[in-house]
C-alpha cells in the first residue's frame, strides 16, 4: 500500500454563485520517496486538490478517499488530523513572507511546531531548530535563529519554510508552488535543496507548480490538471515527450525551451472554464485544436494510453508523442471525427 | 529607540506647556472678576476688601507675572488654592484620583478584555448565532447613551433588587481600595458596566473585523498545517497579528476616557476629577479647572507615549527600523 492514496477526491465550495466545483474526481498516489508533480493553469485546482486532504484549502465539501499511511484522512476526527498535520504531513508555501508569522522569530516558529508535537525541552528543541537551519543552507544558524522572517532574503525564508516543514521528519511533504514567489536563481537553489532534502529524509513528496521545468527538475511522475479534473498522469519522460492530452502538450508548447516547441511557441487558446458552470462533455473542448464530435457530449475517463500512462482523451491511445508525423495524424483523426458547424478553437500562431 | 522616546518626551512637555498656557490665557481674559465673585454679596458692600483679595491672589500684577509665578508654584508641586472650598487643589487632586483611576482603570480593563474576547468568539465563527449576538450586543452598546444605561443599572440592579431584598450594589458612593477591596469593587461594578459598554461595543466591532482579516492569511493557514491547537492558532497566531490597530484604538479611547468618567460619576455620585472638574466649572473655580486640564493633559501624553512603546513591543518591524 502506498504512503498516501487518494481515490475519487471531489471538493465543492457552496458559495452565493452557485457550488464551484474545484475538484471533481481526483485519483493519485503518493509512496515514500517518490515525488509527485502537480501541474495545471491557475484555477485548476493544484492547490484545493492537495490541501483539502489535511483540511488547509478553507472548507468546501469533500468527498472519496484518502489513505494515509492506511488511515482515511477525510474521516477521521480533528484531533487525530491535528496530530497528522505537521508531523505526518507538512506543507510549504507559495509565497515564504506572508507564510511565515511576522511577528515571532524564525526559531521561535520551528521550536513551536517542535513541541506541539514532541514533548522535549526549549533547549532541546532550539538546538534541533539551528540545526535544520544550518541544514537547509542558512548561514551562521545559531545567529539567525533569532532573526524575524522579515531580516531574511526570499530564498532564506524558504528554506527556513522548508526547515520548518522537515522538522518533525514527516512522511510526506506537500510544497504549494514553493518557488514561483523567488528570483530565477534562488528557485533553483531551492528546488536543488529539496531534492537533496528528499533523497535524505526519503519523505513522499507532492510538488504543486505550473513551472513545467520545476518538475523536469525533481518530478517521478507528474499528474496534470485541468478544471478539478486529472487529464493525464504519467512518468515523468512520458509528459515531455509522450504527452497524450492536448492540454499536456498545450502546456508544453507554451513554455520557452521546452522540448518539441523548436522555438515556437503556442499558448493554449481561450482560458480556463467557470468551475460553476463547466462546459458539456470533455471540459477542455473549447479550447481544443482537435476537437470532435463527442468531445461535446461525452466526458472522457482517464484511459491507458502506456504503460503506467493514462489520459482522459478521446484521441486514439497510439497517438502520443510530439513528432511532426503524429500531429498530423492527430489532426487526421479530428477532422474525420468532426462535423462542419463544430467550432475549433484557433489559437494565434 | 532611546533617541525616539527622548523626542517623543520633549515633544509631550512642549504639549503639556501650550496646554498650561492656552487655559491660563483663556482663564484670564475671561470677563469676569474673582475677588468679587469669590466675596459674593460682600463685594458689594466692601470696595476695599475686594482690593485686597485682589491683591492677595496676585490678580493684580500683569500677565505675565501672574503665568510666572504658577509655573514656578507649580514646579514646586503647588498647584494653588481653591477659589471656592480654599483647600489646596493638590489635596482637592490627591482625594479625587484614587477613585477615578479606579474607576477608569476597571472599566478600561473589563472593555478591552470583553470587548476582544467577545470579537475573537464571533470572528471565529462568523454568522453563527454567537457573532449575530454580539453584533447586535455591539449595536446596541454603541447607540446607549452613557446615562441612560448608568440609570438604568442603578434602576434593576440597586431600586429594584433592592425592593426584591437583595442589597449586593450599592446605590453610589466609594469605598477605598486600601480600606476594603471587596466593597471597593461592590462599589464600582455597575460604574464600569456603565464606562464600559459603549467602548466595549467598539471593541467587538474592531477585533471582529480584524480577526476576520488576520485568520485569512497565510501564516495562520501555516500555523493550522503545523498541527496546532485551534486555540492557539486563534490567540497566538491571529489575535497577536491583530493586536497592533486593537492598541492604536485603545490609545485614542484613552484620551477620551476623562469625558465619560464624568458622567459616570455623576450618575452614581462618586467624587473622582469628573465630578469634581465639573463643580469647578460652574463654580468658576479657576485653579482646580486649570489643575484638572493639565492632569488630563499629562495623561493623555503619557498614554500616547506608553502606545508608542507598545507598538515597538508588539512589531519587530517597527523596533528594528
Ligand atoms: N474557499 C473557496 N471558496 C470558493 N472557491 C474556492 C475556494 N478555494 C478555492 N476555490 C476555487 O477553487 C478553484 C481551484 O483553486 P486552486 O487554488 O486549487 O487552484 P490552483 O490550481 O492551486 O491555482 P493557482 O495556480 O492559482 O494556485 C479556483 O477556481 C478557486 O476559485
Ligand atoms: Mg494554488
Amino acid at each position: 500500500m502506498a504512503l498516501l492514496e487518494v481515490r475519487d477526491l471531489t471538493v465543492e465550495f457552496p458559495t452565493t454563485d452557485g457550488l464551484v466545483k474545484a475538484v471533481r474526481g481526483v485519483s493519485f498516489e503518493v509512496d515514500s520517496g517518490e515525488t509527485l508533480g502537480i501541474v495545471g493553469e491557475s484555477g485548476s485546482g493544484k492547490t484545493v486538490c492537495t490541501l483539502s486532504l489535511i483540511g488547509l484549502a478553507g472548507g468546501g465539501r469533500r468527498g472519496g478517499q484518502a489513505l494515509f499511511r492506511g488511515q482515511d484522512l477525510l474521516t477521521m476526527s480533528a484531533d487525530e488530523l491535528r496530530a497528522v498535520r505537521g508531523a505526518g504531513i507538512a506543507a510549504i508555501f507559495q509565497d515564504p513572507l506572508s507564510s511565515l508569522h511576522p511577528l515571532y522569530r524564525v526559531g521561535w516558529q520551528i521550536v513551536e511546531m517542535i513541541r506541539s508535537h514532541e514533548d522535549v525541552s526549549k533547549a532541546v528543541a532550539r538546538k534541533r531548530a539551528i540545526d535544520l537551519l544550518g541544514l537547509v543552507g542558512i548561514p551562521q544558524p545559531a545567529r539567525r535563529v533569532d532573526d524575524y522572517p522579515h531580516q531574511f532574503s526570499g530564498g532564506m525564508r524558504q528554506r527556513a519554510m522548508i526547515a520548518m516543514a522537515l522538522a518533525l521528519n514527516p512522511d510526506l511533504v506537500i510544497a504549494d508552488e514553493p518557488t514561483t514567489a523567488l528570483d530565477a536563481t534562488v528557485q533553483a537553489q531551492v528546488i536543488d535543496l529539496m531534492v537533496r532534502l528528499q533523497k535524505e529524509f526519503h519523505s513522499g513528496l507532492i510538488m504543486i507548480t505550473h513551472d513545467l521545468g520545476v518538475v523536469a527538475d525533481i518530478a517521478d511522475r507528474v499528474l496534470v490538471m485541468y478544471a478539478g479534473k486529472a487529464v493525464e498522469t504519467a512518468e515523468l519522460d512520458d509528459v515531455f515527450y509522450h504527452p497524450h492530452h492536448p492540454y499536456t502538450k498545450g502546456l508544453l508548447e507554451s513554455i520557452p525551451g521546452a522540448s518539441g516547441t523548436r522555438g515556437k511557441l503556442r499558448p493554449i487558446p481561450g482560458s480556463p472554464p467557470s468551475l460553476i458552470r463547466l462546459p458539456s462533455g470533455c471540459s477542455f473542448h473549447p479550447r481544443c485544436r482537435y476537437v470532435m464530435d463527442r468531445c461535446l457530449t461525452d466526458e472522457p475517463p482517464l484511459m491507458d494510453v502506456g504503460a503506467a500512462h493514462r489520459s482522459a482523451c478521446w484521441l486514439p491511445a497510439t497517438l502520443s508523442g510530439l513528432a511532426e508525423g503524429t500531429e498530423a495524424q492527430r489532426m487526421k483523426v479530428a477532422e474525420a471525427a468532426r462535423s462542419e458547424d463544430t467550432p475549433v478553437a484557433e489559437g494565434e500562431s | 529607540m532611546v533617541r525616539f522616546l527622548i523626542r517623543r518626551l520633549l515633544t509631550g512637555v512642549l504639549v503639556v506647556w501650550l496646554i498650561s498656557v492656552i487655559v491660563f490665557a483663556i482663564f484670564f481674559i475671561a470677563p469676569h472678576n474673582v475677588a468679587q465673585l469669590l466675596l459674593g454679596k460682600f463685594a458689594a458692600q466692601n470696595q476695599q476688601l475686594v482690593q485686597t483679595v485682589t491683591k492677595q491672589l496676585g490678580l493684580d500684577q500683569p500677565i505675565w507675572v501672574q503665568y510666572a509665578h504658577f509655573l514656578n508654584r507649580l514646579f514646586h508641586g503647588d498647584l494653588g488654592y481653591s477659589y471656592y472650598s480654599h483647600e489646596p487643589v493638590t489635596s482637592l487632586i490627591k482625594a479625587a484620583l484614587p477613585i477615578t483611576a479606579s474607576l477608569a482603570i476597571g472599566a478600561a480593563i473589563i472593555w478591552v478584555v470583553a470587548g476582544v474576547l467577545i470579537g475573537v468568539l464571533s470572528a471565529t465563527r462568523p454568522r453563527s448565532f454567537t457573532d449575530r449576538l454580539a453584533t447586535l450586543f455591539a449595536l446596541i452598546g454603541l447607540s446607549f447613551p452613557t446615562f441612560v444605561l448608568g440609570l438604568l443599572l442603578l434602576y434593576f440592579f440597586f431600586y429594584q433588587l433592592h425592593l426584591a431584598g437583595v442589597t449586593f450594589f450599592p446605590g453610589g458612593g466609594y469605598v477605598p481600595l486600601t480600606q476594603n477591596p471587596g466593597q471597593w469593587a461592590q462599589h464600582l461594578i455597575l460604574p464600569w458596566i456603565t464606562l464600559a459598554v459603549a467602548s466595549m461595543a467598539v471593541y467587538v466591532r474592531l477585533t471582529r473585523g480584524q480577526m476576520l482579516e488576520v485568520l485569512g492569511e497565510d501564516y495562520v493557514r501555516t500555523a493550522r498545517s503545523k498541527g496546532l491547537r485551534p486555540l492557539r492558532v486563534t490567540y497566538r497566531h491571529g489575535l497577536r497579528a491583530a493586536l497592533v490597530p486593537i492598541v492604536t484604538q485603545f490609545g485614542i479611547d484613552v484620551a477620551t476616557l476623562l469625558g465619560g468618567a464624568i458622567v459616570t460619576e455623576q450618575v452614581f455620585g462618586l467624587n473622582g476629577l469628573g465630578r469634581m472638574s465639573v463643580q469647578a466649572v460652574t463654580n468658576q473655580d479657576e485653579p482646580v479647572i486649570i489643575a484638572v486640564v493639565l492632569l488630563a493633559a499629562v495623561f493623555v501624553v503619557v498614554a500616547n507615549i506608553v502606545v508608542d512603546l507598545l507598538y515597538a513591543v508588539l512589531d519587530p518591524r517597527v523596533r528594528l527600523s
